[in-house]
């Protein structure tokens, strides 16, 4: 499968709801705006950025410029598994969803998602190891693994410029209830939560990092101090390291609960994946 | 010969007087009284030193106060952070006890919602990892170390 690249991605959302604002400083052209005013009933945050707004310009042009941006070398590595048969049943993921393109346009959007079946929500890794494991008969992969960051990488790309958006109803507040909890839980020997770090003072610098909102939509991101992409939990346990806490583990319900309740507080920002960050 | 052997009975007297004095006089942190925003006697029983509380102050790894605070004194170490004010003059603004409440527990002094970490506390059963446990940040030589550092930054 080719991967289609720009050389300024367009990132603009228009979701209904939300009021798009532009930029106090200049943009490239055609780049529209990652910066949303956020509109959902006690939302915590007037304002929503995505964590580009906070990185250099020098790391910001690097994220624009799909043939620069060295996240490319696994989404283009996800589009060859994409269509690598694989398991019991002979299949490869076109086999079921054919063009990504199409099929994989908003999916990435909008994880996590209910599923009915295991009784709880599954994130973007989680999905696509239960289609390898329930559908092709395939082993799933490991977390971190460069199959499933490809993969994620890949489909999250087809997903680029659709405003996230996540159901939180129903069976999923709890979930939610729960990672809002996290994220304004006191943790570690610093004993610092979330929020006090990406809520009361993102803009301003802790050492030499510039703090954004701590925004899910570039993920999985290719950090430079990293030398490769890396998931949403992988962040999330650099974070707890940080405060010196003991993380939860990368795929476990905590990460996942945290993780649909930090991507309802990016409600409305464009996907962006593959990220660059510092 | 014999001035070798003298010399070190002698240094393994004094060292021991000295262990014996901080041992006797070093509050424990669930120990520190904190009144009216005031620790007032030093840690150790005795005052800290200005240099090591220098290192402590932009250490990654133990105070890190320069990721939270500017400080013209350390103009030449990269990278001061902006959480919090600037720490220049921070001499003149505050006695001794009061900085020694501020690093012992930043929540007294600036309420329960404050970032500043608790230098001098305990923490229990909030998921700190294993190797802290029971460990307060800095020692209370440490902390000692920082305020007299501290207690240099005054505005010229
Ligand atoms: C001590 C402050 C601090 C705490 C507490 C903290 N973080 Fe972070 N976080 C950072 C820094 C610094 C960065 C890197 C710069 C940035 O993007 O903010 C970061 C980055 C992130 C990012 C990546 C943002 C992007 O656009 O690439 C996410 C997501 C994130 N944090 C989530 C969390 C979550 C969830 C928690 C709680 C479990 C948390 N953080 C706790 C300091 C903190
Ligand atoms: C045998 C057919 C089949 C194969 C092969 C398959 N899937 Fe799926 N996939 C499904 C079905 C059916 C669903 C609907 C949700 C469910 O029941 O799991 C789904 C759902 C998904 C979703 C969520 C879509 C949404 O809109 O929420 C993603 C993402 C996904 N698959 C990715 C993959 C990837 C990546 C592969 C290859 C590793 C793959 N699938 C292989 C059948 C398949
Ligand atoms: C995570 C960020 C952070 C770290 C690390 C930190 N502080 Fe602070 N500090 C603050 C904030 C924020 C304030 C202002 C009070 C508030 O808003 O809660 C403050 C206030 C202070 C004050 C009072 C300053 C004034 O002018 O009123 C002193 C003194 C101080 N800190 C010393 C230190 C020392 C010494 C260290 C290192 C041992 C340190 N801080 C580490 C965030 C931090």
């Amino acid at each position: 499968m080719m991967v289609k690249r720009t050389k300024i991605a367009v990132l603009s959302a228009a979701a209904a709801g939300l009021v798009m604002s532009g930029y106090a400083f200049a943009l490239p052209e055609g780049v529209d705006t990652v910066q949303v005013t956020a509109t959902a009933k006690d939302h915590p945050l007037d304002e929503i950025y995505s964590g580009w707004h906070f990185r250099t310009p020098e790391t910001q042009a690097l994220q624009q410029d799909d043939f620069e941006n060295p996240g490319f070398l696994w989404v283009e590595q996800g589009a060859e598994l994409w269509e690598t048969v694989d398991g019991s049943e002979q299949k490869s993921c076109a086999s079921c969803h054919e063009d990504a393109a199409d099929t994989m346009a908003t999916a990435g959007a909008q994880m996590p998602k209910w599923n009915e079946a295991l009784g709880k929500p599954v994130n973007l890794e989680q999905q696509i190891n239960l289609c390898r494991s329930e559908r092709m008969g395939a082993k799933p992969w490991k977390w971190e693994s460069s199959e499933l960051l490809s993969m994620t990488a890949f489909v999250r790309n087809q997903s680029r410029g659709t405003p996230v958006e996540v159901q939180i109803g129903g069976p999923m507040t709890p979930w939610f209830e729960k990672g809002k909890d996290l994220y304004n839980t006191r943790v570690g020997q610093l004993d610092l939560a979330c929020v006090n770090c990406h809520q009361g003072y993102y803009g301003q610098s802790i050492r030499a990092d510039r703090l954004s909102q701590g925004q899910s939509n570039g993920f999985p991101t290719y950090r430079l101090k990293w030398q490769k992409i890396g998931s949403l939990h992988r962040r999330f346990k650099g974070c707890m390291d940080q405060v010196r806490a003991e993380p939860y583990k990368v795929g476990s319900d905590e990460f996942l609960a945290l993780e649909l309740y930090v991507n309802w507080r990016g409600q409305g920002l464009p996907v962006e994946a593959p990220a660059v960050r510092q | 010969m014999g001035h070798i052997h003298t010399a070190g009975f002698c240094l393994a007297i004094f060292l021991g007087t000295v262990t014996a004095t901080a041992n006797a006089a070093t509050i424990e942190p669930q120990d520190v009284v904190i009144r009216d925003a005031e620790v007032e006697a030093s840690l150790t029983g005795s005052p800290g030193d200005p240099v090591e509380g220098s290192k402590w102050f932009k250490s990654r790894k133990l105070g890190n106060c320069l990721a939270c605070h500017g400080n013209r004194d350390q103009i030449g170490e990269p990278f001061h952070g902006d959480i919090g004010p600037p720490l220049d003059g921070v001499a003149d603004r505050y006695s001794e006890g009061e900085l020694r409440a501020i690093l012992v527990n930043a929540k007294s002094v600036f309420g329960p919602e404050t970032i500043m970490p608790g230098f001098y506390r305990v923490f229990d059963g909030q998921r700190v990892r294993e190797e802290f446990q029971g460990k307060p940040v800095l020692t209370a030589t440490q902390v000692e170390d920082v305020i007299a550092y501290l207690k240099t930054l005054k505005e010229e």
